[in-house]
């Protein structure tokens, strides 16, 4: 039986852009300034780098180009192993998870992740067009609905609403009260895109994207690009005292049946829940609720964030709305929710965002996330959601010391 | 004897009053007004989805694989090169070993189209063949056709048994009268001094030919009981009536006040509406219109009784929306062309995947698993059912004629729409199965968890870089 990843890689250094509308910087440039600062914080030199994995760019045009030549040309990698991986919004994680499981399996000493975005070369307000997007493939750009991102997660909550007895403007409360959390965080954080408080009030009054999501209830559109750096669990401490471990790793893709069979309720995401199950347990985590002690999940829209709370077992089935209410999930809650700001104030360049949320637990854990600082966290999750809550890829990645 | 066999008729939800047209024109040409609304395809429709969907009212629950012909006929046919009449046999899911052709470039083409498919099963050629009217005619912005024109469709089972009735005789008048043209390449119909086609083609072309037709045959015209040709002009309507010595409930009433001008599908969809009226033992004589005129004359059955359950110009007509708003009617023709952003550039289709795909796409055919018997959309190989699992053990099932429930639903504002927002939803099919689709002719505020819908076939996108119409389906609440 395996026995997972738990404890056999450590990250020795993490790198992360300002995040935002950055016209002036290129792709390249984003690459290279997470680099600059993950080597520095891992102390290493390019030459100790022994593989790399690039996540993304997932939307191409206008971007790098494919392969992950980018990486290794743009940093000016020497002729090391390098891979470029997709997995739409878990990209980020998927190339993080490349370079742990290269270390665990004894393959190198030290590998590099990193995962950049450049959305805003795109001329789109939101997610470029879909029917670009290789992931759809061709024949769902025909058969599929004409969705975009905020429509294909209002559907969660339209349904959620109904299944629960909510009712509009209980929802859009609920909503609104994920996003003004999040603001909050954001605020503290220099390197997020949006820093601004906004009111529950704001929120439930802006216009409406999706019904019933409004502009409040959805994440920013940014460029991006965070790193990290791995090594074995036992020779992180040459590299520095408070190297962060990782605890598990996991991914789960939809099967299909969300989408086309009749079990699924549409209000949750199946991927979540399963690869969460797994997670805990390559970490040996029982009890959820009360062990995992910050998270950043992939808070692309508010209503993704509240199911995402039942999905990994941090509230009871058809209770989230009842731990949001009460705050549960604020900076100063009993479980804290996106301390760095999340997709809200980053915005979510897709593939940097992962490393991005690992960025804020490395910190976190290593008591340097400055006015955002957590009491003594242990572990950190994080999550990513890639597509639709019926067609979805998930990663879930657990930190700790 | 050869002769109807079941019919059906579609009529957009859409309407909009001709004083909204006036209201918005008016200053430019005050001498063009009409009395009454006109019937408005919208946006994601055109004269082959309303084939459709009179070829489905038609059909009803007859049995699809014994169509064995399909003629389509229209002014407007989306493509100039590629049969549209194939189109939609595709989307009807009948049977590829089946005859198919389009008529076009004259309002006769509707009833030349229904002549030609009784002389093929007179001439046991084929047995039951189906035949679809549908116009989508513009006018210039201002102009009286555009007041005149409107949008809708007729369908017509032919075959010679279970008639319900049948064709007795015909009578065809063939002139090259040009009162409207169109040419190659043009977007516009243009018309001649309108008094001259009143009088020198409605007055003289439909009396000449129900005279020749009674005189062939031997008829008086007091043995109808429903005598139908289009005009429209509705003064001259009523002047040729009087001219032929019709009372008033022999008279079958013209459609101009409430759907328009439909072209191709005028006096087929008169047809309709007598046929929804009509008693066994009822004799009726039709005179189309267009480049001369087809008079026919029919005898209704009493197997009309038994195709009483169609949605046809009726219950079509009661159920309406209206638009109140000249520049969206305009819109939706591309009149006034509207920015559509870099989310309504949609381009690229891969015609080759489209036609491996046909029965999935145009057909909305899923698959069946003979093991489990679960409905998935679209067709798989590996069945969905995650207690099954079976491979290759599937048989096609057809959704276009399932309904089903809105599981899930939004109203997106982001996304590209003609006519926004665009509105789509997870619909559970009644018997299993789901998937998500667009939503169409409803209204955002009405869409909610478990309503009932069911299926519609529309162009969903327009790929401007390859030049290709887009087709498939979407869910609507079903007209009542």
């Amino acid at each position: 039986m395996a026995d997972g990843i738990k404890d056999k890689v450590a990250i020795i250094g993490m790198g992360c852009t300002q995040f935002g509308e950055l016209w002036d910087k290129s792709p390249e440039d984003l690459m290279i300034d997470a680099f600059k600062e993950v080597i520095q914080d891992a102390g290493i030199e390019k030459k100790d780098i022994q593989a790399a994995w690039q996540g993304g760019p997932e939307f191409n045009p206008g971007s790098v180009g494919d392969s992950a030549l980018p990486l290794s040309q743009t940093l000016k990698l020497p002729f090391i192993p390098v891979t470029k991986v997709e997995n739409m919004c878990a990209s980020g994680t998927e190339a993080f998870r490349g370079a742990c499981y290269a270390v665990a399996s004894g393959s190198c000493d030290i590998a590099m992740a990193l995962g950049m975005e450049k959305l805003k070369d795109t001329g789109y307000g939101g997610l470029p067009e879909f029917s670009h997007w290789s992931t759809i493939g061709t024949k769902h750009r025909i058969i599929g609905a004409n969705q975009t991102a905020p429509g294909m997660y209002a559907m969660l909550a339209t349904r959620y609403f109904a299944r629960y007895g909510i009712s509009p403007e209980e929802g859009k409360r609920m909503l609104a009260t994920v996003s003004a959390k999040s603001h909050r965080n954001g605020a503290l954080n220099p390197k997020a895109h949006l820093r601004r408080e906004v009111t529950v009030e704001q929120i439930v009054n802006a216009p409406i994207v999706a019904w019933p999501l409004g502009l409040f209830d959805c994440c920013g559109v940014s460029d991006g690009a965070a790193a990290a750096i791995v090594c074995r669990a036992d020779m992180a401490k040459k590299f520095r005292p408070d190297p962060i471990y990782v605890k598990a790793l996991q991914i789960a893709g939809s099967s299909g049946e969300e989408e086309m069979y009749t079990e699924y309720d549409y209000t949750h995401v199946e991927s979540t829940a399963r690869a969460a199950e797994r997670a805990y347990k390559e970490a040996g985590i029982k009890n959820p609720r009360d062990e995992i002690s910050m998270a950043e999940v992939h808070d692309c829209f508010s209503i993704t964030e509240a199911v995402t709370m039942e999905d990994l077992q941090f509230s009871p089935r058809g209770k989230m709305k009842d731990d949001i209410m009460a705050g549960r999930f604020n900076l100063d809650g009993a479980q804290p929710i996106q301390p760095d700001g999340g997709l809200k104030c980053f915005g979510h360049p897709i593939a940097a965002s992962g490393i991005r949320m690992l960025y804020e637990m490395y910190k976190q854990l290593q008591g340097k996330a400055d006015k955002r600082q957590l009491k003594n966290p242990k572990y950190g999750l994080t999550h990513n959601l890639g597509g639709i809550p019926y067609r979805a890829v998930v990663s879930v990645t657990i930190v700790g010391h | 004897m050869v002769g109807i066999t079941s019919y059906g008729a579609y009529i957009p939800l859409q309407r909009i009053n001709r004083k909204v047209i006036f209201n918005a024109t008016g200053w430019s040409t005050a001498a063009v007004s009409m009395p009454g609304e006109k019937a408005v395809a919208n946006y994601d429709e055109d004269s082959l989805t309303m084939a459709v969907a009179a070829a489905i009212d038609c059909l009803d629950k007859l049995e699809r694989e014994k169509v064995d012909c399909l003629y389509f006929a229209t002014t407007t046919p989306p493509y100039r090169e590629r049969q549209n009449a194939g189109i939609i046999a595709t989307a009807l899911d009948l049977r590829p070993d089946i005859r198919t052709s389009d008529f076009s470039d004259s309002l006769k083409a509707g009833t030349g189209a229904f002549l030609a498919a009784c002389d093929a099963v007179k001439a046991g050629a084929d047995k039951h063949v189906l035949v679809c009217a549908s116009d989508c005619r513009l006018g210039k912005a201002g102009s009286l056709l555009e007041m005149t024109f409107g949008e809708g469709s007729a369908a017509l089972l032919i075959g010679n048994t279970d008639v319900i009735a049948t064709l007795e005789g015909s009578y065809s008048l063939t002139y090259d009268f040009m009162d409207q043209w169109r040419a190659d390449g043009e977007k516009f119909n243009r018309i001649w001094e309108d008094r001259w086609v009143r009088d020198e083609a409605y007055t003289r072309f439909i009396p000449q030919a129900i005279a020749g037709l009674l005189k062939k045959y031997k008829l008086n015209l007091q043995d109808f009981s429903k005598v139908v040709f289009p005009c429209i002009y509705l003064r001259e309507h009523a002047a040729i009536a009087r001219t032929l010595k019709l009372d008033e409930k022999q008279l079958q009433k013209e459609m101009l006040t409430t759907v328009g001008d439909t072209g191709t599908a005028h006096a087929l969809m008169m047809l309709v509406a007598a046929l929804e009226d009509a008693k066994p033992g009822d004799k009726i004589l039709v005179a189309s219109y267009g480049s001369g005129s087809d008079a026919l004359f029919f005898h209704v059955t009493e197997n009309i009784e038994k195709a009483r359950n169609r949605k046809g110009i009726k219950k079509h007509l009661a159920s309406r929306k209206d638009l109140t708003n000249y520049e969206k009617f305009s819109s939706f023709r591309d009149i006034i062309p509207m920015e559509v952003g870099f989310r309504g550039e949609v381009g690229g289709t891969r015609v080759s995947m489209a036609w491996r795909e046909r029965k999935s796409i145009l057909g909305l055919n899923g698959a069946k698993c003979k093991r489990c018997g679960t409905p998935q959309y679209p067709y798989q190989r590996v069945c969905v059912n995650p207690h099954c699992g079976a491979i290759d053990e599937m048989e096609y099932y057809r959704f276009s004629d399932k309904k089903g429930k809105l599981f899930s639903y939004t109203s997106d504002s982001l996304a590209f729409s003609a006519s926004p927002p665009e509105m789509y939803g997870v619909v559970q099919f009644d018997g299993g199965g789901r998937f998500a689709f667009n939503l169409t002719d409803c209204e955002p505020e009405a869409l909610k968890v478990d309503l009932p819908v069911e299926m519609t076939f529309r162009k969903k996108y327009v790929d401007y870089m390859r030049g290709i119409h887009g087709y498939f389906w979407k869910a609507m609440p079903p007209r009542t």
